[in-house]
């Protein structure tokens, strides 16, 4: 097991801090980590993509879960995979879809952990239909404070704490999903435009439900009568008759496409007003005004981020925020307020996604519930940003919606009861099963979680 | 915690009657941060500070802290570090003294150098290896333009400050990849209770500039800052002035 200590930031590469790295590469290596994680405590960390500061630890452990990497076994016949909780969602689908089966909720990346899957309670593209990644989450193995594993399962109230729960509950050895059959790799894919936000959320209303998969992206620097136009692209997985006889040779085909990765140092401000300006207008232009039932790869739809390695790099180094909040169904006023100022205020941010979201699971501190979502990215140097994010959060809470923690690193602390009304439980929860403060990490220090 | 914008949740201000340090603490407070602890020599002007912070809604305490006691550095800082995490600490004490008065009383000289320089030295160290034992931290000191270059008019301020800003800057290195940030502020002229009735210099600023400034250093996570910024340019071309020449401007 080795440690040193290092520099740890989110994937949004603001506020760094330090912590001992630790990688455990056995269950007992684990067990013996989290009983000497000493007075600050540790935190398990998967593949780094949460933006904010969930998976850091200043001055204490970080645990680098993803040397537990093993598929333990995959039930092909009702699709039911056991892994450990270091088994990235990249490695099921390579995996998995030869057999005809595919992960039950992927989110923007497949660079993600099934720990951190779960820890983040995950949502993609399919929420309105499948929930979060919980909800197809059958068990799990902990590893709690007192150094002991257990096993925990549906509809207890450590299995809904822990959901959503920011590993802060323990560290999640092993899991057990049910996985999603599909008869090829490849994806039917519908896209329209929508030229304002009040056509766009029309469009989502009437017709998401026809689709498994439903994402919207925002040209959140469109002003004035365009404000909120939009790209709808919507999908399903593509049936094995819809491929040409050349694609049917081999249907469950898994072969992302890769970019090379950009330096390790690029200039403040690459990504301004104008530059993605000229990418959002650029974007909105090429997609179709409607075309129905295009093939894509499963990475293309899903993951087309993922094609750039850290691409988080382009931000340069003061880093990014990712802000995401959801309101609910009925304050469209609040979301219609909210676009109109972040195009007013030129946030400079590409790729702003909104999504309907479909009932919500009982993980306590779960982010999705019933109501609209949206996504963006902004570079933090941005003037004024954080009081503008603070105003937005007030109006969030007032329309009784709430931000995602996952993805946070700037929220104000005494706005978090409101937007997590079972924050008390997940307090009472965690002093009875970590009275020493085992599992601890900045956004936990951070919002007194 | 630091935010994403680099704005402390706690805040220890080492100097707590200092004007600027208190402009500062007024910003942030205003931002995220809810802890304050004030160091200084016990008085009613530290009380005062206190009070103000407080009716901005912050949870004030003060500790009783003396730049010119280093031996008690170590067990009032741990004190307060033993409370919670500090997010950021601002060094912000010092004395300008009387330079006409100070060069015919050395003893008055030399507690400018210990307030300023040997002070700050302590307190900077100790404060560091608190920062650094919870990963994370501002160390903000409040350094000058006068320690750029000794002027003939203030040159035993000047020269207390030009030994606290090569120490804060070497810390700096010494603590990059540990978590903690020290950052170096470099005001120029500043109009203040400690400047009152000095004749003003050219490109004066005000506590709450510099107080701005420190905002954005956090949120860049910056090594150094110039308050006006400017003053980097004005001191680079200073800095190579000829002595024949910079002895004879008037500065």
């Amino acid at each position: 097991m080795s440690a040193e200590t290092v520099s740890v930031t989110g994937w949004g590469r603001t506020a760094p801090t330090a912590a001992r790295l630790i990688r455990p590469r056995t269950y007992e290596e684990a067990v013996a980590a989290v009983r000497g994680c000493g007075a600050r405590g540790g935190i398990p960390r998967g593949l780094g993509r949460a933006y904010g500061d969930a998976a850091q630890n200043a001055g204490g452990a970080v645990l680098d879960m993803t040397a537990l990497d093993r598929v333990h076994v995959i039930d092909a016949g009702s699709g039911i995979v056991l892994c450990d909780a270091g088994v990235s969602l990249h490695r099921l689908m390579r995996v998995l879809l030869p057999l005809g089966w595919f992960v039950p909720v992927t989110p923007g990346t497949r660079h993600v952990t099934v720990g951190g899957a779960i820890g983040a309670d995950i949502h993609g593209k399919n929420h309105h239909v499948s929930g979060s990644f919980s909800r197809h989450l059958l068990s799990f193995e902990l590893l709690t404070a007192d150094g002991e594993i257990r096993t925990v399962s549906r509809g207890t109230p450590l299995f809904d704490a822990t959901t959503g729960g920011l590993g802060l509950t323990g560290v999640i050895l092993t899991a057990t999903v049910q996985l999603q059959p599909v008869q090829t790799s490849l994806m039917s894919v519908d896209t329209e435009r929508a030229r304002d936000l009040d056509d766009l959320m029309a469009r989502l209303t009437a017709t998401d439900d026809h689709y498994r998969y439903s994402v919207a992206w925002i040209d959140l620097l469109a002003r004035g009568a365009a404000t909120g136009r939009a790209v709808l692209t919507r999908g399903e997985h593509a049936p094995l008759d819809a491929l040409g006889t050349r694609a049917r040779r081999d249907p469950l085909a898994f072969r992302p496409a890769q970019l090379p990765a950009p330096p390790a140092v690029l200039p403040e401000g690459l990504l301004n007003r104008r530059t993605v300006g000229w990418f959002n207008e650029l974007w909105y232009r090429k997609a179709p005004r409607a075309r129905t039932g295009q093939l894509q790869k499963l990475s293309t739809f899903f993951h087309p981020l993922d094609g750039v390695p850290h691409w988080n790099r382009v931000y340069g180094r003061g880093g990014f925020v990712q802000y995401q909040f959801v309101v609910p169904y009925g304050r469209e006023d609040t979301l219609r307020r909210i676009v109109r100022r972040l195009s007013e205020r030129r946030c400079p941010s590409f790729l702003a996604v909104l999504k309907r979201f479909g009932d919500a699971d009982p993980g306590w501190l779960s982010f999705p519930q019933p109501g609209w979502t949206l996504a963006l990215d902004i570079p933090a140097g941005l003037t004024g940003l954080g009081a503008l994010l603070d105003e937005l959060d007030e109006e969030i809470v007032e329309a009784g919606g709430r931000v995602y923690l996952a993805k946070d690193s700037r929220l104000r602390p005494e706005l978090l009861a409101a937007m997590y009304p079972r924050l008390d439980d997940f307090r009472a929860l965690r002093a009875e099963l970590d009275p020493r403060g085992a599992f601890v990490s900045d956004l936990s220090r951070r919002l007194d979680l | 915690m630091k935010d994403a914008f680099g704005l402390p949740q706690s805040l220890l201000v080492l100097g707590g009657t200092s004007e600027i340090a208190l402009a500062t603490a007024r910003r942030l407070v205003a931002r995220r941060t809810r802890t304050v602890w004030l160091a200084g020599r016990p008085s009613s002007a530290l009380e005062q500070s206190a009070a103000d912070l407080r009716a901005q809604g912050a949870d004030v305490r003060t500790v009783a802290f003396d730049a010119l006691a280093p031996e008690s550095h170590e067990t009032v800082l741990g004190k307060v570090f033993a409370e919670g995490d500090i997010d950021m600490v601002l060094l912000a004490f010092g004395v300008l003294g009387d330079q006409a008065h100070d060069e015919r009383e050395p003893l008055d000289a030399v507690r400018v150098a210990q307030t300023n320089y040997t002070g700050a030295v302590s307190a900077g160290l100790v404060s560091a290896r608190a920062l650094q034992a919870q990963g994370h931290g501002s160390l903000v000191v409040l350094s000058s333009v006068a320690g750029e270059r000794a002027r003939r008019s203030n040159f035993i301020y000047g020269s207390s400050k030009a030994g606290l800003d090569a120490f804060a800057q070497g810390l700096g290195d010494a603590l990059h990849g540990t978590g903690v940030h020290v950052m170096v502020v470099r005001p120029g002229f500043v109009r203040t209770k400690m400047t009152a009735g000095l004749p003003e210099a050219p490109l004066a600023t005000t506590p709450e500039e510099v107080a701005t400034a420190v905002e954005l250093g956090l949120r860049r996570r910056s090594e150094t800052v110039w308050v006006p910024g400017v003053l980097r340019w004005v001191m680079s071309a200073l800095r190579h002035v000829p002595r024949e020449a910079f002895r004879r401007l008037p500065l």
